[in-house]
C-alpha cells in the first residue's frame, strides 16, 4: 500500500511538471493552431540560467535562505526565456503565419537546434549539477515519503494553473487572446493587435517554461543542454493527451501521464512476470527455478506504455480527454 | 542524327574520363604506407569520439588524452626510421552513433592515418573496427570495454581498458565479499555498455548464490528514476548495481537516498567519477565503484599534473586510457622504426609498456592482459582507490605499490 | 534524339563517374553518397504519405528499422540465417508494409498533430522494443545490436571487397553506389508513375479535403491505408539496403531525430514533388558533411585558431540553414507546381 502511495507522489510530482510545460505547447497551439518545437529548449535554457544565477550566489557566500536563492534562480530565468519566447516568435513563426503549416514546424526545429548549440557552447558539455542548497526534508504520510520540493512543485504548478485560468478567462488581454485563437480576423477587426497577442502569448508560454525549468533543475538536481528535448516530448504528448488548446486539458494530461509513467514503470514488470501464470511456468520451469522470475516487460517498457495509452485515448477520443471536437477539416 | 553523334561522343569522353580516374587512382595507393622521408615527417593519429550529445564531455576528455599523448611525443623529439617526426592527432565526432562513426572512420582512413585512438562507445567501436581493419590501420579503444570489439579475429584491433567480462566480475566479487547481499537489485541503462556490465555483474552475483531483482531499466537520459527505485525499494534489496554513466547515476543514487532506499549502492566505470558527489552531494558518500585499470593515483601522478597543466580542468574518466593508447601506438612505431602499419602492427601485439593507466601488453585477442580492476569508493566527494584486483586477488593500494615497484624502478 | 534525351544520358553518365570521382576525394564521400541515397530513398517513401496524402508522420523511421532488423535477422551469425537478397528485400518490405497499415489502421480518424504524436509514439514503441528484446527472450539483441550481417552479394559477387575491372578499382562503397542507384531509379519510376495514377489523385484529393473526397466516391480509408503501407515499404528496402551496407545494425540508427531529419528534407525540398524532395535529402544529407569538412579550415584561416568547435559550429549553420530557407522559401526549395499550398487547409489568417 505505501509502495503504491508513493508511486503516486512520484507520479504527481512528475507529472505537475509535465503539466506546466505542458501548459506552454497548449497556449501556443490554442492562438495559432502550431506546435512550437523549441519550448523544450526553452525550458532548458531557464534550468540552465537558474543554474548559473544559482551558482553566483551560492559562490559569493551571502547569508540569503535558500529559498530567496532559488526564487532569485527563477527571477533570472523567465525575462531570459521571455526574451527567448519573443524572439522565437519573430524569427520562426510571425514571418511564416501565412505558409503552409508544415513550414514553421522545420523552422522550430531548426530553432530548437541553435538553441541546444549556444547552450553547448554557454555551459558546456558536461551534465550541470544544480547545488544541493535547499533543506530536502521528506515528510512521511501513510507510510510514503514526499519531500518538501515535491510538495513545493505540486503546489507551484496548481498556483500557476489557477494564475493563468484567471489571467485567461478574467482580464482583458485574456479575452483578446480568446479572441485571437478563436479567429484571427475577426479578432482583428474587433480592434485586437492579434500580432501582439501572439507574441505575449509565445512569452508566457516561455515564462511558464523558465519556471518549469528550475522544478526540474531543483527536482533532479541536475541540468544538461540535451535535457529539453525529452522534456518537450513528454510535455507535448501530456499536452495532446489532454486535448491541446485546452488550459485544463494540459494539466490533466500531465498528471495522468506522471501517473501512467509511475505506475507502469512501477507494476507492469509484476504483470508481466511469466513464472506466475500456469502454462507459462511449467514451459519455462527451469529458469523459473533458477532466477524465480522471467519477467516479459518489465520498467524498460515504460514508455512504450505511456505512449500506448496516449494512441487507445485519442482512438477513441480524437482530440484528447478534454478537447473540443474539431471540425472535420481541421 | 546530328545530336546522336554528339552523345556518343560525349558518352566515349566521360568513359575515357573514368578510366582515366581510374588510372589516377592507382598512383596514391603506395602513399598508403605513409613514406618514411628523410625531412620532418608528419605521422597522422586518429582520435574519436562524441563531441556532441550526452556523453560529449567524455569524447572531449578522450580527445584531450590522445592530444597530450602526442604533443609530448613531440616535445621529446622522436625520430623514426633516422628522421624527425610530428604527431598529428585528428579529432573526429562520431556522434556516439554507429553510422556516423563508419563515415569518420572512412574519413581517418582517407586521411590516411597509421592509427586510431578510439572509439569511445563500444556500439560504435565494433562496426568502425571493420573499416580499419580492412584498412589495415590498427585502432586502440580506450573506453570500449564490451567483449564482442576483439572476439571478432581482427588483428588490428586493441584495447587498454578491462572487457565487461572482467570488471562485471570485479565488482560483484567485492560486493559478494564486503558486504555479503542475500538480495541485490541490478539497473542499467539500456545500453549496449550498461547492459553490457549488469548482464556481467548479475551472472557472477547469480553464481555467488545472491538473489537478483528483476532487472530494472531507464534510459541514458533518465533524470527521473524515482518510480523503479520505490518499487525496488518494495523488495528491500541490501545492494543496488547500477550499470550506466555518472550523468544518469547521480540522480539515481540522489533520488534513491532521498526515498530512503538503504542500500549500498555500486557502479561501473562510466559512473566512477568525482562528478558523483556533485551530482548526487551527501548521497553519493560510501559508493562502491569500479574502474578497469589502476586509479590514476597509483601511476598517472605526472599525466594528471600535465593534463590539468594544459587544459585547465582534472582528466574526467578515460583519458589516461586513451594518453596511453596514443602513447603505445608512438612506442609501437619507435621500435618498428616505422610508421608503416603494416610494419609496427607486430611491435604493437608484443608491447610491454608502462602508462598512466598502469602495466600494458596484450593478449592474442587484443585485449589487455592480465587487467588490473580497481574498486573505488566515494569519501569526501572524492573518488578513492580501496582495493586493486589483479589476477582474482584483492589487494590495497600500498601492496600493489610494492608489488610493481621493481619494474616501475627500471 | 532531342536535347531532353542528351541531357538525361550527361545526367546518367555523370551519376555513374560520380563515385569514381568521388573516390579521389576520399572514399568517406562514397559511404557519405551511399547514406545520401538512403536518405532520398526514405525522402521519397515520406513524401508519399506526407506530401502526396497529407498525413503528417513523426514515426517514418520505425519502417526503416523494421527493414534493417529484417535484414540483419534473416542475414547474420545471429540466428545462423544467412538468406539471399533477394528473399530478404521482399520480406523488409512485406513486413515494414504491414507495420504501416497497423499504424495506419488505429490512427484513420486522427489529423494534423494528433496523428503527428501517435505516428511519433509508434516510432518510438518500435525503437524500444528493438532495443529490449533481447531479454528474456533474445530477438534482436537489444542495445548491442547485431553485428556481422551479410553484404550485399549477387553469385558470388561480394559488395564489401573492393574489385578491379576494366583497370579501375571499385571499392565495397563505391559497388554499392551502383546497386543503390539502380533501386532508387526504381523508386524515382514508381513515384512519377504514383503521382499522375488515380491513386495520387486521390491522395492529393484527400490531402486537401476529406471531405469533398469521401463525398467524390473515393474510399478514404483504403486510399489512406495504402499511403501508409506503400510509404513504408520503400522505408522498409532502404533499411534492408542500410543493414547490408554497414555490417551493423542498432536501435540507435533508429531514434526519433531521424524520422525529424527525413520530414525536413521532404518539407524543405518541396512537399508532394518528387525532384523538390530528392533535392532537399541531397542537401541535407551533405551539407552537414560538408561543414564537417569546411568548418574547422576556414575558422584556422580567418581567425589562426578555433574560435568555436567544429561540431558545434556545424550544428548551428545547420539549424540558421534550415531557419533561412523556410523563411524565405516557405513551400520548400522546390515546391509542387499544382498546389503551392499543403496538408489542412491553411489558415487563412488576416487578409
Amino acid at each position: 500500500m505505501d509502495i503504491l502511495l508513493q508511486q503516486i507522489i512520484n507520479g504527481l510530482t512528475t507529472g505537475s511538471v509535465y503539466a506546466i510545460v505542458a501548459l506552454g505547447y497548449t497556449m501556443v497551439y490554442g492562438v495559432i493552431q502550431l506546435i512550437n518545437f523549441a519550448h523544450g529548449e526553452v525550458v532548458m535554457i531557464g534550468a540552465m540560467v537558474a543554474f548559473s544565477v544559482i551558482m553566483a550566489v551560492v559562490g559569493m557566500g551571502l547569508p540569503l535562505p535558500p529559498v530567496v536563492i532559488v526564487l532569485g534562480g527563477v527571477l533570472a530565468a523567465i525575462p531570459v526565456c521571455m526574451a527567448i519566447g519573443y524572439l522565437l516568435e519573430r524569427v520562426a513563426y510571425r514571418p511564416l503565419r501565412h505558409a503552409p503549416r508544415l513550414a514553421p514546424l522545420i523552422t522550430a526545429i531548426g530553432m530548437s537546434i541553435v538553441l541546444q548549440h549556444l547552450a553547448l557552447l554557454i555551459w558546456g558539455r558536461d551534465p550541470r549539477a544544480f547545488p544541493q542548497i535547499m533543506e530536502n526534508t521528506s515528510h512521511a504520510i501513510g507510510g510514503a515519503a514526499i519531500s518538501s520540493v515535491q510538495i513545493a512543485i505540486i503546489l507551484l504548478s496548481v498556483a500557476m494553473m489557477a494564475g493563468l485560468t484567471w489571467f485567461v478567462y478574467r482580464t482583458k488581454f485574456g479575452i483578446a487572446i480568446r479572441a485571437t485563437a478563436e479567429d484571427v480576423r475577426v479578432a482583428a477587426l474587433m480592434g485586437v493587435d492579434a500580432n501582439r497577442v501572439i507574441a505575449v502569448t509565445f512569452v508566457i508560454a516561455a515564462a511558464l517554461g523558465a519556471v518549469a525549468g528550475v522544478m526540474v533543475g531543483t527536482y533532479y538536481g541536475i541540468a544538461h543542454y540535451t535535457m529539453g528535448f525529452i522534456l518537450g516530448l513528454k510535455a507535448f504528448s501530456a499536452a495532446v493527451l489532454g486535448g491541446i488548446g485546452n488550459l485544463a486539458g494540459a494539466m490533466l494530461g500531465g498528471i495522468l501521464l506522471g501517473l501512467v509513467e509511475a505506475l507502469g514503470a512501477g507494476y507492469i514488470g509484476e504483470f508481466t512476470d511469466l513464472c506466475q501464470w500456469p502454462v507459462a511456468r511449467d514451459l519455462l520451469a527451469e529458469r523459473c527455478m533458477a532466477d524465480g522470475h522471467v519477467v516479459l516487460f518489465g520498467s524498460n517498457y515504460q514508455d512504450v506504455f505511456a505512449f500506448l495509452v496516449l494512441i487507445l485515448v485519442l482512438v477513441f477520443r480524437p482530440s484528447g480527454l478534454l478537447g473540443e471536437r474539431v471540425s472535420e477539416r481541421a | 542524327m546530328n545530336f546522336s553523334v554528339k552523345a556518343l561522343s560525349l558518352s566515349v569522353a566521360a568513359a575515357l574520363l573514368m578510366m582515366g580516374c581510374g588510372k589516377n587512382e592507382e598512383a596514391p595507393k603506395p602513399a598508403a604506407t605513409a613514406p618514411v622521408a628523410p625531412a620532418a615527417t608528419v605521422v597522422k593519429i586518429g582520435h574519436v569520439g562524441p563531441l556532441t550529445g550526452g556523453i560529449a564531455h567524455l569524447g572531449k576528455d578522450n580527445e584531450n588524452g590522445a592530444r597530450l599523448a602526442a604533443e609530448e611525443a613531440n616535445a621529446a623529439g622522436i625520430r623514426i626510421g633516422g628522421a624527425p617526426v610530428t604527431f598529428e592527432v585528428i579529432g573526429e565526432d562520431d556522434q556516439g552513433d554507429p553510422k556516423v562513426g563508419n563515415t569518420v572512420a572512412q574519413k581517418l582512413v582517407d586521411a590516411k592515418v597509421v592509427g586510431v585512438v578510439g572509439h569511445l562507445n563500444s556500439g560504435v567501436s565494433i562496426p568502425a573496427s571493420a573499416i580499419y581493419n580492412q584498412a589495415g590501420i590498427p585502432m586502440i579503444s580506450g573506453s570500449s570495454t564490451n567483449p564482442a570489439l576483439t572476439e571478432q579475429g581482427f588483428a588490428g584491433v586493441f584495447r587498454v581498458v578491462g572487457r565487461d567480462d572482467q570488471q562485471g566480475p570485479a565488482v560483484a566479487n567485492y560486493l559478494v565479499a564486503t558486504y555479503q547481499p542475500k538480495t541485490v537489485a541490478v539497473i542499467d541503462d539500456a545500453t549496449a555498455y550498461g547492459e553490457g556490465l549488469a548482464n556481467e555483474v548479475e551472472k557472477t552475483l547469480k553464481a555467488a548464490g545472491v538473489t537478483v531483482l528483476p532487472r530494472e531499466k531507464g534510459t541514458d537520459k533518465t533524470a527521473d528514476w524515482k518510480a523503479i527505485l520505490t518499487k525496488i525499494k518494495g523488495k528491500q534489496p541490501d545492494a543496488v548495481f547500477y550499470g550506466g554513466m555518472d550523468a544518469t547515476g547521480g540522480p539515481l543514487l540522489k533520488q534513491a537516498r532521498e526515498l530512503k532506499l538503504a542500500a549500498v549502492f555500486s557502479f561501473g566505470d562510466g559512473a566512477c567519477t568525482d562528478k558523483m558527489a556533485e551530482l548526487a552531494g551527501a548521497a553519493a558518500e560510501g559508493l562502491i565503484c569500479s574502474q578497469a585499470g589502476i586509479p590514476v593515483q597509483a601511476a598517472g601522478k605526472s599525466f594528471t599534473d600535465a593534463y590539468k597543466a594544459k587544459f585547465g580542468i582534472d582528466p574526467i574518466l578515460y583519458a589516461p586510457f586513451t594518453y596511453d593508447s596514443t602513447k603505445l601506438l608512438i612506442a609501437a612505431m619507435q621500435k618498428a622504426d616505422s610508421a608503416d602499419p603494416a610494419k609496427y602492427l607486430p611491435a604493437l601485439k608484443a608491447i610491454d609498456f608502462t602508462g598512466a593507466s598502469g602495466t600494458i601488453r596484450f593478449d592474442e585477442k587484443g585485449d589487455r592482459k592480465d587487467a588490473e580492476m580497481t574498486i573505488f569508493t566515494l569519501k569526501d566527494a572524492k573518488i578513492t582507490p580501496l582495493a586493486i584486483i589483479k589476477g582474482g586477488k584483492s589487494l590495497t593500494l600500498d601492496e600493489y605499490a610494492a608489488l610493481v615497484a621493481p619494474p616501475a624502478a627500471k | 534524339m532531342n536535347r531532353k534525351t542528351i541531357g538525361f544520358i550527361l545526367v546518367a553518365l555523370a551519376l555513374l563517374a560520380l563515385p569514381l570521382v568521388l573516390t579521389q576525394v576520399g572514399t568517406a564521400w562514397v559511404r557519405i553518397a551511399n547514406l545520401a541515397i538512403l536518405f532520398v530513398f526514405l525522402s521519397l517513401g515520406l513524401n508519399i504519405v506526407v506530401g502526396m496524402a497529407g498525413l503528417l508522420d513523426l514515426g517514418y523511421i520505425a519502417f526503416y528499422a523494421v527493414g534493417a532488423y529484417v535484414w540483419a535477422l534473416l542475414a547474420s551469425p545471429h540466428f545462423g540465417l544467412h538468406l539471399p537478397f533477394w528473399v530478404i528485400l521482399p520480406v523488409g518490405a512485406l513486413c515494414a508494409c504491414v507495420a504501416g497499415a497497423v499504424l495506419g489502421a488505429p490512427t484513420l480518424r486522427l489529423r494534423g498533430d494528433y496523428l503527428a504524436i501517435v505516428t511519433l509514439g509508434f516510432g518510438e514503441i518500435v525503437r524500444i522494443f528493438m532495443n529490449n528484446l533481447s531479454a528474456p527472450f533474445n530477438i534482436t539483441n537489444g542495445p548491442k545490436g547485431i553485428t556481422r550481417i551479410d553484404g550485399f552479394s549477387v553469385g558470388g559477387l561480394d559488395f564489401r571487397a573492393t574489385d578491379t575491372f576494366l583497370g579501375i578499382d571499385f571499392t565495397g562503397p563505391a559497388k554499392y553506389y551502383y546497386v543503390l542507384l539502380l533501386l532508387l531509379l526504381g523508386v524515382i519510376i514508381v513515384n512519377l508513375r504514383l503521382q499522375k495514377s488515380r491513386i495520387g489523385r486521390a491522395w492529393v484529393a484527400i490531402r486537401e479535403d476529406e471531405v469533398a473526397a469521401k463525398a467524390a466516391g473515393i474510399n478514404t480509408r483504403n486510399v489512406k491505408l495504402l499511403a501508409f503501407a506503400m510509404g513504408a515499404s520503400f522505408g522498409g528496402i532502404a533499411g534492408g539496403m542500410f543493414a547490408a551496407m554497414q555490417g551493423f545494425v542498432s536501435p540507435e540508427s533508429f531514434i526519433l531525430h531521424e524520422s525529424i531529419m527525413v520530414l525536413a528534407m521532404v518539407v524543405l525540398g518541396g512537399m508532394g514533388n518528387v525532384w523538390g524532395v530528392i533535392a532537399g535529402a541531397l542537401l541535407l544529407s551533405f551539407v552537414p558533411e560538408f561543414l564537417r569538412y569546411t568548418v574547422e579550415p576556414v575558422q584556422k584561416a580567418l581567425f589562426g585558431h578555433l574560435l568555436v568547435e567544429p561540431e558545434v559550429l556545424r550544428m548551428l549553420i545547420f539549424g540558421a540553414a534550415l531557419v533561412l530557407t523556410m523563411r524565405f522559401r516557405p513551400a520548400g526549395l522546390w515546391p509542387e507546381a499544382r498546389h503551392q499550398k499543403e496538408m489542412g487547409e491553411m489558415k487563412e489568417a488576416d487578409a
